[in-house]
């Protein structure tokens, strides 16, 4: 203790460091995030094949298809994987007790979690945006059996690839946001079904008037109004509705945040 | 050095940490003794900043946990050594540990050399003893090369050699000039290693003295005397204020003399002693008094504050 060495400051750019060394060590975490991948382009292709063999007969369905929709079909159950994981990345610190020695190091508290949500939502947008592209380009190849394909090139198309690959992102953000808010397990995945579909259930026991108004403003709704190629009258603007998603799970964030300094760990 | 001023935590009614001060200086170990649940995770916990006390206040090397700007290398603890994931390697937890405050990467090895776990540092964390989760979270204690070292039940789950090891590693420690705060259950084994005592029973300050002080006080000898006439002696002691009670078989089991003085106050009165016998309270029967009387007759402090 007597070695003078330079001061082993706590600073964000080491935390992160260090979020990612734990993140890529738990083979946890690799495996569920290699499950998503595959429901990406596994479910993806395997809904291509479904709509390929039973192709829309009258002009108003054919007019109707939106290939990209189908294509991407497995970033809707992706989206599952990739929250649960998030909230697990957080609750299961709890639950294993780590979470103590994570805050004994970094005692300031914030900074593990900007530190976790950094790491976790950059891993995901990067790895989910090549199988969202490779959902793409197989489910594209699968539909062209029946010309019904499209391409990137086409308005709204690669927009909704990269969009589908920010938004579950965004989805893995609220989970581990929740799950720093809530603590436990259970809890925590019980509220981010709740906040995904929770909302659109309620809205559809409202007057017909007042749910079309609220409906594009619901998380998910919103969210994914920016994995849609084809403008939906009924939804938000991409990027607006992608813009108020954002804004939903930093309302989380910041609560698990205020808590985080507030509680005892 | 921790300083903890009038620490209190409170969970809903109950007291679990109620106005403890007390100083932990360096050089030399401090053994944390109380019963279960007597409040010394609760307490190691507060001086962590993991807990907010209700009350009170408790600073590391000067300022409170939370606001050193290098905490591993103010404090290395071990709380649970259970706390790790149970997927991850050891190397990889200790090297995520020391990217948190840029600590170089060659530090993981030599800490894992000097805990013994160089084998097995590259398995998964999870299948790890009891034994070897300690040495793990001992090893995740030492990496910032830290000027205080907290300790939470280091030696459960390790086994005999183990246990020599822990011991010798808290007196180097502690001989280095570092603080060294240890808790403990087992009277028996912070007497073998820590030089002054802090003593806790359901929250409350019991004793906060040196080891050998708190041993002679809290477990005076007691000497065995048998006679051919124990009535007798048993009158001669009453009648000199000295305290004894019947210990069966005609035997007396008297305090606060030496064997030699129960002797010749025998003698001098024609008594004849049939055995006579210094015999030594158990460490731990000792421990248990202390902590059980303290607690329901709120006995006052043995040591009070130091100067």
């Amino acid at each position: 203790m007597t070695t003078t060495r330079p001061a082993q400051r706590v600073t964000q750019a080491r935390v992160v460091r260090s979020e990612w060394t734990k993140l890529r060590t738990a083979p946890s975490t690799s495996w569920s995030l290699l499950a998503a991948l595959v429901l990406i382009v596994g479910f993806g292709a395997l809904y291509s094949v479904l709509r390929v063999t039973r192709p829309p007969s009258d002009p108003a369905a054919v007019a109707a298809f939106d290939p990209t929709a189908v294509s991407l079909t497995g970033v809707q159950l992706a989206q599952l994987a990739v929250g649960v994981l998030g909230v697990l990345l957080v609750a299961g610190e709890y639950a294993t007790g780590t979470i103590r020695v994570s805050l004994a190091a970094v005692p300031r508290r914030l900074p593990v979690l900007w530190g976790k949500a950094i790491v976790f939502a950059l891993a995901t947008m990067v790895l989910c945006l090549p199988a969202v592209l490779a959902a793409f380009l197989v489910g594209q190849s699968i539909l062209s059996a029946e010309r019904l394909d499209t391409a990137l090139g086409d308005p709204g198309v690669a927009r909704a690839v990269v969009g589908s690959a920010l938004f579950l992102g965004a989805v893995g953000l609220l989970g581990l946001g929740l799950g720093a808010l809530l603590r436990g397990t259970a809890g925590a995945v019980a509220g981010l079904f709740g906040l995904l579909f929770g909302p659109q259930l309620l809205s559809g026991l409202l007057p017909a008037a007042w749910s079309d108004r609220i409906y594009p403003y619901l998380p998910v709704p919103a969210g994914a109004a920016v994995a849609n190629a084809r403008p939906d009258p009924a939804a938000l603007a991409p990027w607006t509705g992608f813009g108020l998603f954002c804004l939903y799970t930093a309302v989380v964030l910041a609560l698990a945040a205020w808590q985080l300094r507030r509680r005892d760990a | 050095m921790i300083e903890a001023r009038g620490l209190t935590k409170r969970y809903g009614d109950k007291l679990a940490v109620d106005g403890l001060t007390f100083t932990v200086r360096p050089g030399v170990v401090t053994g944390f003794l109380g019963p279960n649940g007597a409040g010394k995770s609760t307490t190691m916990r507060m001086v962590l900043g993991l807990d907010a006390p209700t009350a009170g206040s408790v600073t590391v090397n000067g300022r409170p946990y939370r606001d050193h700007a290098a905490p591993l290398r103010e404090v290395g603890a071990l709380l649970d050594a259970r706390s790790v994931h149970p997927g991850r390697s050891a190397y990889h937890h200790l090297l995520a540990l020391t990217q948190t405050c840029g600590i170089r990467r060659s530090r993981v090895d030599e800490v894992v050399e000097a805990v013994g776990l160089d084998g097995v540092a590259r398995r998964r964390a999870g299948g790890f003893s009891l034994g070897m989760g300690q040495r793990l979270g001992i090893a995740a204690a030492l990496l910032g090369d830290p000027a205080t070292i907290i300790l939470d039940e280091p030696v459960n789950g390790l086994d005999t050699e183990g246990i020599r090891w822990i011991r010798s590693l808290l007196r180097g420690l502690a001989a280095e000039g570092r603080t060294v705060f240890v808790s403990s259950h087992l009277m028996s084994e912070m007497a073998l290693v820590a030089q002054h005592l802090i003593v806790i029973g359901k929250g409350r300050l019991i004793a906060d003295t040196g080891t050998d002080e708190l041993i002679a006080t809290a477990a005076p000898p007691v000497v065995r005397v048998r006679s051919a006439d124990p009535a007798r002696l048993a009158d001669l002691l009453r009648s000199r204020e000295v305290a004894f009670e019947g210990a069966g078989d005609g035997a007396l089991a008297v305090s606060g003399l030496s064997t030699d003085q129960v002797g010749r106050l025998a003698g001098a009165a024609g008594i004849t002693l049939l055995e006579l016998t210094a015999q030594q309270a158990s460490l731990e029967e000792a421990f248990v008094d202390l902590t059980r009387d303290a607690v329901e007759f709120r006995a006052p402090v043995t040591g009070g504050e130091r100067p």
